[in-house]
């Protein structure tokens, strides 16, 4: 259990309100005084295991290219070739529009991460990724829900939402989350900001749980409203396009800049298993790539001066195989890239201890090894965006050692 | 691994499937899990000995709506008649003994879905990979993206032969069934056995496996012992796939294509912490990694292709092993992973798990400790017998409290059940009612974790759940769930007088004075027409008012 206990206190709160003592939300007034200051975290799961040696080829590694006789990018420089950010490390091509964070410095990349105790299992590795404890099945929770609880401070409607339609295993746990396909979807048809009569019905339940739950929502659904949070246009001439994560981000982008008080947000995007046709500069992969670098270019062009309270994780469950397949594709493998991003990120550089894809250095003879515990760059995002102290409240039996990208 | 020949790909034919043949082989499956079917008799002649219930003051209303709230998908009208007919002890015998009560209107509902009675072997063939097809027909897909490969593969398989069919109709079925079924009770337990023993359709094979297990592992064994059921579940292929046990190896074994191989500890830990013992059940690690290696060699006959049990003693640990303190002796072969259940399913930690989760289930979040432990001595005494247990809880006090009416939230699943059944409408499982169960956030058979769904009221309650559920009941009452229809009462009469009468129907209980003035506001049921004239209720927004309250969140 939280020390803190947001629900509890929230009861005590919506108890007020629903007597009238406390005029309307509790957490309206949080919001709009800590919104302004207030950072967020962002989320994005790539789930199906994406090829981190294709999304950012160590083309400066002798062995890369042996290992990928047909899946290898062309060197930087060469027509269709990756886009030099070392001696060792390109990005792919399809994620050309990172490249002014990368110079800004609002890009990092930790290559080889992965969970130890690998499981090659899309399903237990996403598992093990958003429970935060790999091997142990029986966790209850998510890591991030577990983060949250120990964040203090804000609160609000719209404190933590998952732009998906049901709440990521991450996000499963005591504090509350808003699960939500669309910020458009979440309404009801009476039109924007409408809660028809069913806020008054729900100031009377008698149940606490949805009693409470009934003020979040429909706090919620007036603020969606007034608003006007699903019809809020891009700025800065943010261009996002019509790719489904593209408009994800583009409503995490309109709660940041509405001020709603949005702390944490998650969201995923599919189509990253690429056992067969995996393609180079373009094909199955490179379409996965511009639409996730499409839209992770507008939605820091669209925050403006909020990019500077922001960071987004990219991660995925597992990497591939270091050698491609018969398919050229490749197969499920260990350890793969994040990408982090944001105004506070020391970026511009390449971490992680990838070792490289010579015989001895692999992992199991096959996979590229683990240079660094996903934890430990989730950890060192929670902590800096949500201000938390202890590592082993979120991350069980983990301890992060030194700074990834600091 | 094989690849499917066109050339020999059983050509599927929906039509022929409503031919005699078919409809034989279909009632042949459904007779595996009820016989008995067609020779119903009425539902007070037989049955088992009537419940010794506990004596209660609430109405004879009051016990039928609880008693349907837990043992049913809530009350429909035409059941609160018959339990207020037959009493709540009769008619809960009765729902015990489910093979004697006549389905047929479901029996023939469920004959427009083949899939559910195919085997594994057969649901790959008729439902086949569409790369496979793709392959087998020389289309290239290679560098295409996903959009481009759908379309492509649009135009070689038809959509009724696509593998989502056989999920859609499982979950079509499951919800046609929660809906109309006579054997309401069956259909809870169908919700909580295969919530507890749980495999997602998400992992690989097990699509074409889901259906099968729900079939013969968990349908068929409801009203038996828990050894059953455990064992059922333990050799089904779903379960294999679902927790690796397939994969399960002997140390160091070398096989030709895959490697080295090895113990994989996914099942064995599962089967103690979420099957049985419960995780506080007294196991240690050491238990699971003895368990893991009884259970090497249970595997399955080509994942992708049969998908049926095999046991492969080349994979097995051969050794002796020791589980919970008790030996396990060499060369005993498949005999071990059954020495294991045996020695799991009498076990008083799985009584008391068990018996905990069913509390939790059908009386309330936070069972007595004291009801636990006489359902749990129930289970004990009687090796295990389900229909005993199930008696003992509906049986207790607990159950018949004051603090348990109402006291659960509803799933998913148990809120648009309700709501259809609330109005005696019908389901035929279409897309809308998924749509909504997946935006609620229970989309049927694809739980991701071992643990299934939550029992408990929690994590069903979140804004966007809410919001959701508020949304499907006023598109159901308005009529704009394509597939699912509902009925709207009568609007005659005062408005005051309509909308005490309609709560009574949906909530069976009177609305509180101050609710009753919001629905009322919320109807402009206050404005007059110049000439006098009263305005006429909308009856569907009164019903989605209902629908989406508070109080019809609760069970």
């Amino acid at each position: 259990m939280s020390p803190f206990s947001r629900r509890q206190f929230l009861r005590s709160a919506g108890a007020l309100a629903a007597l009238g003592a406390v005029p309307g939300f509790l957490g309206r007034a949080l919001a709009a005084s800590e919104a302004a200051t207030g950072k967020t975290l962002v989320l994005v799961f790539l789930r199906g295991g994406a090829d981190g040696l294709s999304i950012v080829p160590p083309v400066g590694d002798p062995a890369y290219r042996a290992a990928r006789p047909t899946l290898a990018l062309a060197a930087p420089g060469k027509d269709g070739g990756a886009l030099r950010l070392d001696d060792v490390f390109a990005l792919h091509p399809a994620l050309a529009p990172l490249m002014p964070l990368w110079s800004d410095g609002t890009l990092g990349i930790v290559h080889a991460a992965g969970l130890p105790g690998a499981t090659r299992s899309h399903f237990d590795a996403q598992d093990f990724c958003e429970s935060g404890t790999p091997g142990l099945k029986s966790t209850a929770d998510g890591w991030l829900n577990r983060a949250v609880q120990r964040a203090s401070g804000r609160d609000g409607a719209f404190r933590v939402v998952a732009v998906q339609p049901t709440l990521p295993r991450m996000l499963v746990g005591d504090a509350p989350a808003v699960a939500m396909s669309s910020l458009g979807q979440f309404r009801l048809p009476g039109g924007p900001g409408s809660s028809g009569a069913f806020d008054a019905l729900y100031a009377q339940a008698v149940d606490t749980a949805l009693r409470t739950t009934g003020l979040e929502t429909f706090e919620a659904l007036r603020e969606a409203g007034s608003a006007k949070l699903a019809q809020l246009p891009p700025s800065n001439g943010a261009e996002y396009g019509n790719a489904p994560v593209a408009r994800r981000l583009q409503d995490v982008a309109r709660l940041i800049r509405s001020g709603v008080g949005l702390q944490v947000a998650v969201t995923d995007m599919g189509g990253w298993d690429t056992h067969v046709g995996e393609g180079t500069e373009k094909g199955q992969l490179a379409s996965r790539l511009t639409e996730l670098g499409g839209a992770l270019a507008a939605f820091a062009r669209d925050l403006g001066a909020r990019w500077a309270d922001t960071r987004v994780v990219v991660m995925t469950e597992f990497g591939r195989t270091a050698r491609e397949n018969g398919n050229r594709g490749t197969d499920h493998g260990t350890a793969s890239v994040m990408l982090v991003l944001g105004g506070g990120v020391r970026g511009g550089r390449v971490v992680g201890g990838y070792r490289g894809l010579g015989r001895s250095e692999l992992f199991e003879e096959r996979d590229l090894a683990i240079g660094t515990d996903v934890r430990a760059v989730l950890w060192e995002a929670a902590r800096g965006q949500l201000a938390l102290q202890d590592a082993s409240r979120v991350f069980p039996g983990f301890s992060p050692g030194s700074p990834v990208l600091g | 691994m094989r690849r499917v020949t066109l050339g020999g790909l059983p050509v599927f034919n929906p039509i022929s499937m409503r031919h005699p043949l078919m409809a034989l082989v279909l009632l042949f499956g459904c007779a595996t899990a009820s016989t008995g079917t067609g020779t119903a008799a009425s539902p007070s002649s037989r049955g088992a000995e009537p419940l010794h219930l506990p004596a209660v003051t609430w109405s004879s209303e009051e016990q039928a709506v609880h008693v349907l709230n837990r043992l049913a998908y809530g009350p429909s009208p035409t059941d609160v008649r018959q339990v207020e007919a037959m009493g709540p002890a009769a008619w809960i015998a009765w729902q015990l003994r489910p093979a004697r009560i006549d389905d047929a209107e479901v029996e023939k509902r469920l004959a427009d879905f083949p899939s559910l009675s195919m085997s594994t072997a057969e649901l790959v063939a008729y439902y086949p990979r569409a790369k496979k097809v793709a392959e087998a027909k020389g289309i290239r897909l290679e560098g295409k993206s996903p959009e481009a490969m759908r379309a492509e593969l649009a135009g070689v398989v038809e959509p009724f032969q696509l593998p989502r069919q056989v999920g859609a109709e499982l979950v079509a079925a499951r919800l046609i069934r929660a809906t109309v079924s006579r054997r309401q009770f069956q259909e809870t337990l169908v919700d909580f056995w295969f919530n507890h023993f749980n495999v997602s359709a998400d992992k690989g094979a097990v699509r074409w496996m889901v259906s099968p297990y729900e079939r013969e592992a968990i349908r068929a064994h409801l009203f038996g012992t828990f050894r059953e059921l455990l064992g059922a579940v333990a050799h089904h292929p779903a379960m294999l796939f679902y927790l690796d046990n397939w994969t399960s190896t002997r140390e160091s074994l070398s096989l030709p294509k895959k490697g080295r191989t090895g113990l994989n500890e996914n099942y064995g830990r599962e089967l103690l912490e979420l099957h049985t013992l419960g995780v506080d059940g007294g196991y240690t690690q050491d238990d699971v990694r003895e368990v893991a290696r009884c259970f090497t060699g249970w595997g399955i006959r080509k994942p992708n292709e049969d998908g049926a049990f095999e046991f492969h003693p080349r994979a097995h640990d051969t050794g002796s092993k020791r589980v919970l303190g008790t030996e396990i002796p060499a060369g005993a072969g498949m005999e071990d992973g059954e020495r294991v259940l045996d020695l799991l399913a009498t076990h008083p930690s799985t009584a008391h798990f068990i018996a905990r989760k069913l509390a939790q289930k059908f009386v309330m979040d936070a069972p007595p400790p004291e009801l636990v432990e006489r359902v749990a001595q129930v289970f004990l005494r009687t090796g295990g017998d389900l229909t005993a247990t199930y008696r003992a809880l509906f049986e207790s006090p607990e159950f018949w409290s004051d603090a348990a009416r109402a006291a659960k939230v509803k799933t998913p699943l148990e809120f648009t059940v309700s709501a259809v059944r609330a109005l005696g409408g019908t389901t035929a499982g279409d897309v809308p009612m998924v749509q909504a169960l997946n935006r609620m956030g229970q989309p049927l058979y694809r739980a991701q974790p071992p643990t299934g769904w939550p029992e408990v009221s929690q994590p069903w309650v979140n804004p966007g759940a809410l919001v959701a559920r508020i949304d499907f009941g006023l598109k159901l009452a308005s009529g704009r769930m394509t597939g699912t229809e509902v009925p709207l009462p009568a609007m005659d009469g005062a408005p005051d007088e309509v909308v005490d009468r309609t709560a009574r129907a949906i909530l069976h209980r009177p609305l509180g004075e101050q609710t009753r003035a919001t629905v009322l506001a919320a109807l402009g049921a206050s404005e007059v027409m110049p000439d006098g004239e009263r305005r006429r209720l909308d009856g569907a927004k009164l019903v989605g008012l209902l629908l989406g309250a508070p109080e019809f969140q609760t069970q």
